[in-house]
């Protein structure tokens, strides 16, 4: 499914990062080629969401470099607004805006962004609330929905700006179990259409069916990156036998 | 057990006997204290002549007229429109300032707020008034303006800025009023915009809006509703709080019950009905601020 020769749409060379004393990311290198899908796992606090929100520098990292498709992100950047729009990001917790209806909170972006027509947007919006299979729900409030059906409404708000990649921030974490299954399968489709994908998350079959690389990390550093299935079955370091059997222990 | 049949409800609460004990006792010791004040004032009610401040029937023309005390209300009234308008402007515009990383804006937000709170409302009227509306007014020309002039000089202006010969002096009194009152509806809008979980900034600025668009958008219209109860206490405050800017000679309600108080000289009469008249007012107020919201909560579901 690679072409010949990819093209690096998110790189990070030699990236640290810090809370005050505390060292947060430490010498992190790792190139996502377009259409590549990494699963991104680790202990809690192993630095696994500041490394993605980094990429669309809600968080800023202090020290080596970061570059989207090419061009180099940073905290002082003037344009970020242009590198986040393309830029998907699914957090844990849906955070869609509550006093919009579910069209208004897809078709906010591509209106005040890119000048969509009110008419145009809602076409946008209603395409991709399809494709979540979520389209009878367009005129509801966020808090009418179930969790799983609002993490979908999250995915396709990120869609409407038709991003380069997708990040996904522990997307099932927060939603109850039978609403899981749901939301991997709009990712699965969504990975099957090519889209250049980071998650992290702890959902292993779901690691397995889609992912081309598994990162593991640890106190702020990338330990070990493998396939999922060698990385499942026969992990390197101590530490990813260690998580793996506390992940599948019980 | 029958699953379709649940027990039936509490029955509501009523008065019991004891209640009513109570309030007639507190009735009763009202109803002391009044004829105490009775026996010992040896005062001669008038309720008439204070009225006819109020409204008075004019017998040439055998009509009745508005007096003092409803222009007195008008003037509250226009204070209280203006000064919430400033105050609101004020306070968005401040209270924003007091959340974002900026550290001059939020020095210059933070030392308004406790500049203002911490000096009594009188004293802030007079240094404002005696030191900087006089410097202020002149600059603006607003005191060359002409009272004659075809601009000032229609019912709409007169409807909402009053008089026009004494504009200079209720701007300054609507200014005063702003300030005071917009140091606190910074707060109230701060808390409001602080209140706005860090998931809401991050999700719109995920989808790249810009810093305007993400305010404009999505913080502050959930961070004034969140603030819409204490706002709308904090506007009835401004309506009471109106009456102090009297004491720089605005003719509003208070002002006017001064005066009417030293003709009549029939002072509790004169304070009784304006006290009265205020109750009214900012009461209805109160009821109405309650509707909205019960409206808003319900068409939000």
């Amino acid at each position: 499914m690679l072409d010949a020769t990819p093209r690096p749409l998110v790189q990070f060379r030699d990236v640290c990062k810090w809370y005050g004393d505390f060292s947060a990311l430490h010498d992190i290198n790792l190139t996502v080629h377009e259409g590549e899908k990494v699963v991104v796992c680790g202990p809690s606090g192993s630095g696994k969401s500041t490394m993605i929100r980094c990429i669309n520098q809600l968080e800023a990292h202090q020290v080596g470099t970061i570059m989207i498709d090419g061009e180099e992100v940073s905290p002082e950047m003037k344009n970020i607004e242009k590198i986040r729009r393309e830029v998907g990001m699914v957090f844990q917790n849906f955070n869609l805006f509550p006093h919009m209806t579910i069209l208004d909170n897809l078709t906010l972006g591509p209106i005040r962004n890119r000048g969509a027509s009110r008419a145009e947007a809602r076409e946008l919006a209603m395409h991709y609330l399809n494709r979540v299979h979520i389209a009878e729900q367009a005129d509801k409030y966020p808090t009418q929905l179930s969790g799983g059906q609002q993490q979908r409404v999250a995915i396709a708000r990120s869609l409407c700006m038709k991003p380069k990649v997708m990040l996904f921030d522990e997307p099932t974490s927060a939603l109850d179990p039978e609403m899981i299954a749901g939301v991997l399968d709009v990712m699965i489709e969504l990975a099957e259409e090519g889209m250049t994908m980071i998650v992290v998350t702890h959902e292993m079959g779901f690691a397995r069916k889609v992912a081309d690389r598994v990162v593991f990390m640890d106190e702020g550093e990338i330990i070990e990156v493998a396939e999922p299935e060698a990385f499942f079955s026969a992990p390197q370091s101590d530490r990813a036998q260690l998580f793996l059997s506390q992940l599948l222990g019980h | 057990m029958d699953r379709n049949t649940p027990p039936p409800a509490p029955p509501r609460k009523r008065l019991t006997a004891v209640d009513i004990l109570l309030f007639a006792s507190v009735a009763a010791l009202i109803a002391y204290a009044g004829y105490r004040v009775n026996e010992v004032l040896v005062y001669q009610w008038n309720w008439s002549r204070v009225f006819n401040f109020f409204i008075r029937f004019d017998p040439d023309t055998g009509e009745y007229v508005t007096n003092l005390l409803l222009y007195g209300l008008a003037t509250t009234l226009r204070l209280a429109l203006w000064g919430t308008v400033l105050a609101t402007i004020i306070g968005v515009v401040l209270g924003y300032w007091r959340t974002v990383d900026n550290l001059t804006l939020r020095i210059l937000s933070r030392s308004y707020v406790e500049l203002i709170r911490n000096i009594p409302p009188l004293v802030f009227i007079f240094i404002f008034y005696f030191f900087i509306s006089s410097q202020i007014f002149p600059w603006l020309g607003l005191d060359d303006l002409n009272p004659e002039g075809l601009f000032v000089d229609n019912w709409l202006f007169a409807l909402l800025f009053g008089d026009p010969a004494l504009l200079s002096n209720f701007l300054a009194g609507v200014l005063c009023l702003a300030m005071f009152e917009g140091a606190y509806v910074t707060e109230i809008v701060r808390a409001g915009i602080q209140a706005v979980g860090k998931g809401q900034w991050e999700a719109a600025r995920a989808i790249g809006l810009s810093r305007t668009n993400v305010l404009r958008d999505v913080i502050l219209p959930q961070a004034l509703r969140k603030t819409l109860p204490p706002l709308a206490g904090q506007f009835i405050t401004l309506i009471k709080d109106s009456s102090i800017v009297s004491l720089i000679s605005i003719q509003e309600l208070t002002f006017m019950a001064t005066e009417v108080a030293a003709t009549t000289t029939k002072v509790f009469e004169t304070w009784i009905l304006v006290g009265a008249m205020y109750f009214v007012l900012c009461y209805s107020f109160a009821l109405l601020f309650g509707w909205l919201e019960r409206r808003a909560a319900r068409s939000r579901r």
